[in-house]
């Protein structure tokens, strides 16, 4: 008996009540006439999809700087990147797929890491509350992303409205530019035979094998970097600052490190976001962005201090699991209900973010 | 500021124990500045604004006192909770979730004009109250952390109240009124038109209704007051009764013939709310100086309430300059929420000086020398918060019957954003704001909402860049001040490494 409420207090309820409820949606969707294969390559996908955005979160947690709300700006980093890849490829003449894959992580890389490099530093002056800040600062930086895209000297036919001729467009479609390369059986079988493994189709489910070989591939990355030396030091400056000052380690320093991770993981992950979608939001689509990955990450048992790679791979699985199963399940239940999902998301987003809250501020956060 | 005030006199008063040097002018009106750095740019902000947008004076003034009126309320209502030391209160987006529920039930049982108002009210009132009560115990549970925890408090309850309204409404509650519902669905509409039933129900409340009101309340108090006082065996309540006697005499004004038409009006004309203001201020700087003639103070300063006449004589007689004339002529302010609006200040104001007040006060301050002398902590930041919400609820019915529609599910999203904003940019912080402060900042950054859309347009040619450029200074100024506030709290002596 003990055994059990104690493997219940280790998964802690509302993760629990969160995976029966998705185990219950699965098992009902065949019931519900919709096809497992369906239902399971849905999951995969959006799995694969949101996965590096929601990896952003555990270098920030790591390293003391607590939920990143702020990785908006890796985002609008991200976005940027994408969006010159494709204006370059314009000027070039020819749709360059793979190529624009590169350059807009080759773009985005620098600028998340300089934004990440001065957001850090402003964090540090900000300690024991970086999350209202961060969240506000995330807010900004979309607003003030807005004026950019309005601004962006842009010429590519994809990017601007067509008739204003400036100003570039809501959602950015990247059917001639790198969408789906790593994850739509469509676009993969265009692709030379060595390549074609990069996305299939096993039994009706398809599998974006390319997307979930790199989502691992940078998990694991994220996972040895936390077990190197550096890492741990940066751990340590999240867990105990005292303690990894005595060591004489820069805890500044270690949040700094921490804070430009984040920050380029939020650009590698909008883009990779964006290949799997098949298009660019811009504006204030990623207005909200940070808060599902911050979710996800805590349904999957993060706390505000800690954080690690198994935290994310399950809380992916279960957030995007819940969302996607959910909506066509509402569907059938109530064919008027189709903004019911979002309705969902927003009560078990923002209700798991409270409750971890209330669950580790509990009066230890007093000003000194 | 008056806290201030009253300890720099204290010093000055005892020069042994402290000695302070006097600060030159020079020095005070750059601390001055230092400290409204951020009112000031906005200023200059705004005034450059409306300078490129073209837009003359006149209308951005009309403009910014309908804007005042419908938000000003909100505003006032995020000033409790910093006192009690919980910061900027985000929450105040479940009052306006109260309140807007309490409307839309009045709307949907037909209701009209104040009676719907009215009803509207007593629904809203003891939500409000509740949902108070439940944020105020959630926080206390996140001491430290309650600004980012009603931040995703507002959007939790914003997914409640979709629920309620989009599936809950007219699927297993039954609404009356079948033309709110989506046609072809369960579910509210988007937008409910408040034209014809609720829209200035509130604003169109006549000035001479309003004043009898105020007599009847005054009336009251002064016979409760009275009885009590005799009771006691104490003397008459000489303050309320002599304010009963002169409001009294104001509304018997109303029958004279020639005045009646100037106080039988909802919407009171620029011109005469300064002759009334002026005469106000005129009135209560004699009576402080009679005040003080009958019980003199030392500290009592004559220059002050002089100067205050003067400034009232010398904007009376700026409404005859042409120019000021033609700028304030066409603009011309609702009667009862403004009215409410000073209510509320004058509340807030007086709040301080009470017990309850003065309890807020000290938590805010420090919940530990709070706790030590006997200050029942939780309790009093529950009663903050309730207040605050309550507050909150009753502003966004002011905001919603003058604005005329109701956006269903866009109505309250903005709320908390745009008043924490305002009062930001009238230089407030986390740890302190002001009625001064709230109603500079309504003022600078509702200029800055109507005159950006126009000002972004003439400067780039394009009128999205001013829309985004507002949105961005609201989120901006909130970040900025945010980060301002944590780096001052960092500066303070922190953890050092023992030795």
């Amino acid at each position: 008996m003990s055994n059990a409420k104690q493997t219940i207090q280790r998964i802690g309820w509302p993760r629990l009540i969160i995976a029966l409820f998705f185990i219950l949606l699965i098992v009902v969707s065949p019931f519900m006439g919709l096809k497992l294969s369906d239902v399971f390559s849905d999951v995969l996908r959006r799995w694969s999809m949101f996965g590096i955005l929601i990896l952003a979160m555990v270098p920030g947690v790591q390293s003391g700087i607590g939920l990143n709300f702020g990785v908006s700006l890796g985002i609008v980093a991200g976005l940027i990147g994408s969006t010159t890849a494709i204006e370059l490829s314009f000027q070039h003449g020819s749709p360059r797929p793979w190529t624009d894959l590169g350059f807009a992580l080759l773009i985005a890389i620098p600028i998340a890491a300089l934004l990440g490099l001065v957001y850090g530093m402003l964090l540090n002056r900000v300690k024991g509350s970086e999350m209202t800040v961060s969240t506000y600062v995330g807010f900004s930086v979309i607003a003030l992303s807005n004026i950019v895209w309005l601004l962006l000297p842009y010429k590519s036919g994809v990017l601007i409205w067509p008739i204003a001729g400036e100003g570039m467009r809501n959602t950015i479609n990247l059917e001639e530019s790198f969408g789906g390369l790593l994850s739509n059986p469509a676009v993969v079988e265009k692709m030379p035979t060595a390549l074609r493994w990069l996305a299939f189709e096993v039994g009706g489910v398809v599998v974006p094998f390319g997307m979930i070989l790199f989502f691992l591939f940078m998990c694991l990355a994220v996972w040895l970097f936390l077990r190197s030396k550096k890492g741990i030091a940066m751990s340590a400056a999240g867990e105990n600052e005292l303690f990894t000052r005595s060591n004489a380690i820069d805890v500044n320093q270690m949040r700094i490190l921490g804070t430009v991770l984040s920050t380029v993981l939020g650009a590698i992950g909008i883009i990779m976001y964006a290949q799997v979608f098949g298009f660019l939001q811009l504006y204030n689509a990623p207005l909200m962005m940070g808060f599902q990955c911050v979710a996800a990450v805590l349904i999957g048992g993060a706390t505000t201090r800690r954080a690690s790679v198994t935290n994310v791979i399950v809380g992916a699985l279960l957030f995007q699991g819940i969302l996607t199963t959910s909506l066509p399940v509402i569907k059938r239940l109530m064919p008027s209900g189709s903004t019911l999902s979002e309705v969902v998301r927003i009560i078990i987003s923002n209700g798991i973010i409270l409750y971890a809250l209330s669950k580790t501020k509990g009066g230890n956060q007093i000003e000194k | 500021m008056k806290n201030n005030n009253d300890m720099n006199q204290s010093v000055v008063s005892q020069p042994d124990v402290i000695v302070m040097q006097p600060e030159t002018p020079m020095q005070k009106t750059l601390s001055w500045i230092f400290e409204n750095k951020v009112m000031l740019m906005f200023v200059a902000l705004c005034v450059g604004a409306v300078a490129v947008s073209g837009n003359t004076v006149g209308f951005v003034l009309g403009n910014v006192l309908v804007r005042f009126g419908r938000n000003g309320f909100t505003v006032l209502s995020l000033l409790i909770p910093v006192l009690a030391g919980m910061g900027l209160n985000f929450s105040i987006v479940i009052g306006a979730i109260a309140a807007q529920t309490g409307l839309f039930f009045a709307v949907d049982w037909g209701l009209t004009g104040m009676t719907g108002m009215l009803v509207a009210f007593l629904i809203t009132t003891p939500l409000t109250m509740l949902f108070g009560f439940g944020v105020g115990r959630l926080f206390n549970k996140m001491k430290g952390a309650e600004m980012i925890a009603g931040l995703i408090l507002g959007f939790f309850a914003d997914g409640l109240y979709q629920l309620f309204f989009l599936y809950i409404l007219g699927g297993l509650l039954p609404v009356r009124t079948n033309n709110l519902i989506i046609p072809g669905g369960i579910g509210i509409k988007n937008t409910i038109d408040l034209t014809g039933n609720m829209k200035y129900a509130l604003d169109l409340v006549k000035l001479v209704d309003l004043l009898l009101v105020l007599v009847a309340l005054l009336a009251v108090i002064a016979v409760i007051q009275t009885v009590v006082r005799l009771k006691n065996k104490q003397s008459l309540p000489l303050k309320t009764l002599i304010l009963l006697v002169l409001v009294a005499l104001v509304y018997g004004l109303t029958f004279v013939p020639g005045l009646s038409d100037y106080f039988r009006t909802d919407r009171l004309p620029l011109v005469n709310a300064i002759e009334m203001g002026m005469a106000m201020a005129i009135v209560y700087a004699l009576w402080k100086i009679i005040a003080n003639r009958v019980n003199p103070d030392k500290r009592f300063k004559l220059g002050r309430y002089l100067i205050i006449v003067a400034v009232a004589v010398g904007l009376f007689a700026l409404t005859y300059v042409p120019f000021f004339y033609d700028v304030i002529k066409s603009s011309s302010i609702a009667v009862l929420p403004f009215a409410l609006i000073a209510g509320l200040c004058v509340f807030n104001q007086v709040f301080l000086s009470t017990r309850l007040g003065q309890n807020m006060r000290t938590v805010g301050q420090s919940q530990v020398i709070a706790n030590a002398s006997g200050i029942h902590v939780d309790r009093v930041r529950v009663i903050a918060m309730i207040m605050s919400t309550v507050l909150a609820g009753w502003g966004q019915l002011i905001y919603l019957q003058n604005l005329g529609t109701f956006a269903t599910y866009g109505a309250h999203l903005q709320v908390g954003q745009f008043a924490i904003a305002a009062l930001l940019v009238g230089g407030a912080s986390v740890q302190k704001a002001t009625n001064k402060q709230a109603i500079t900042g309504i003022i600078l950054f509702h200029t800055l909402f109507i005159v950006a859309p126009e000002a972004g347009a003439k400067l780039f040619n394009n009128a999205m860049i001013g829309e985004y450029f507002r949105v961005f200074v609201s989120y901006g100024v909130i970040a900025l001040s945010l980060a301002m506030h944590a780096w001052q709290r960092k500066k303070k002596p922190e953890l050092e490494l023992p030795k």
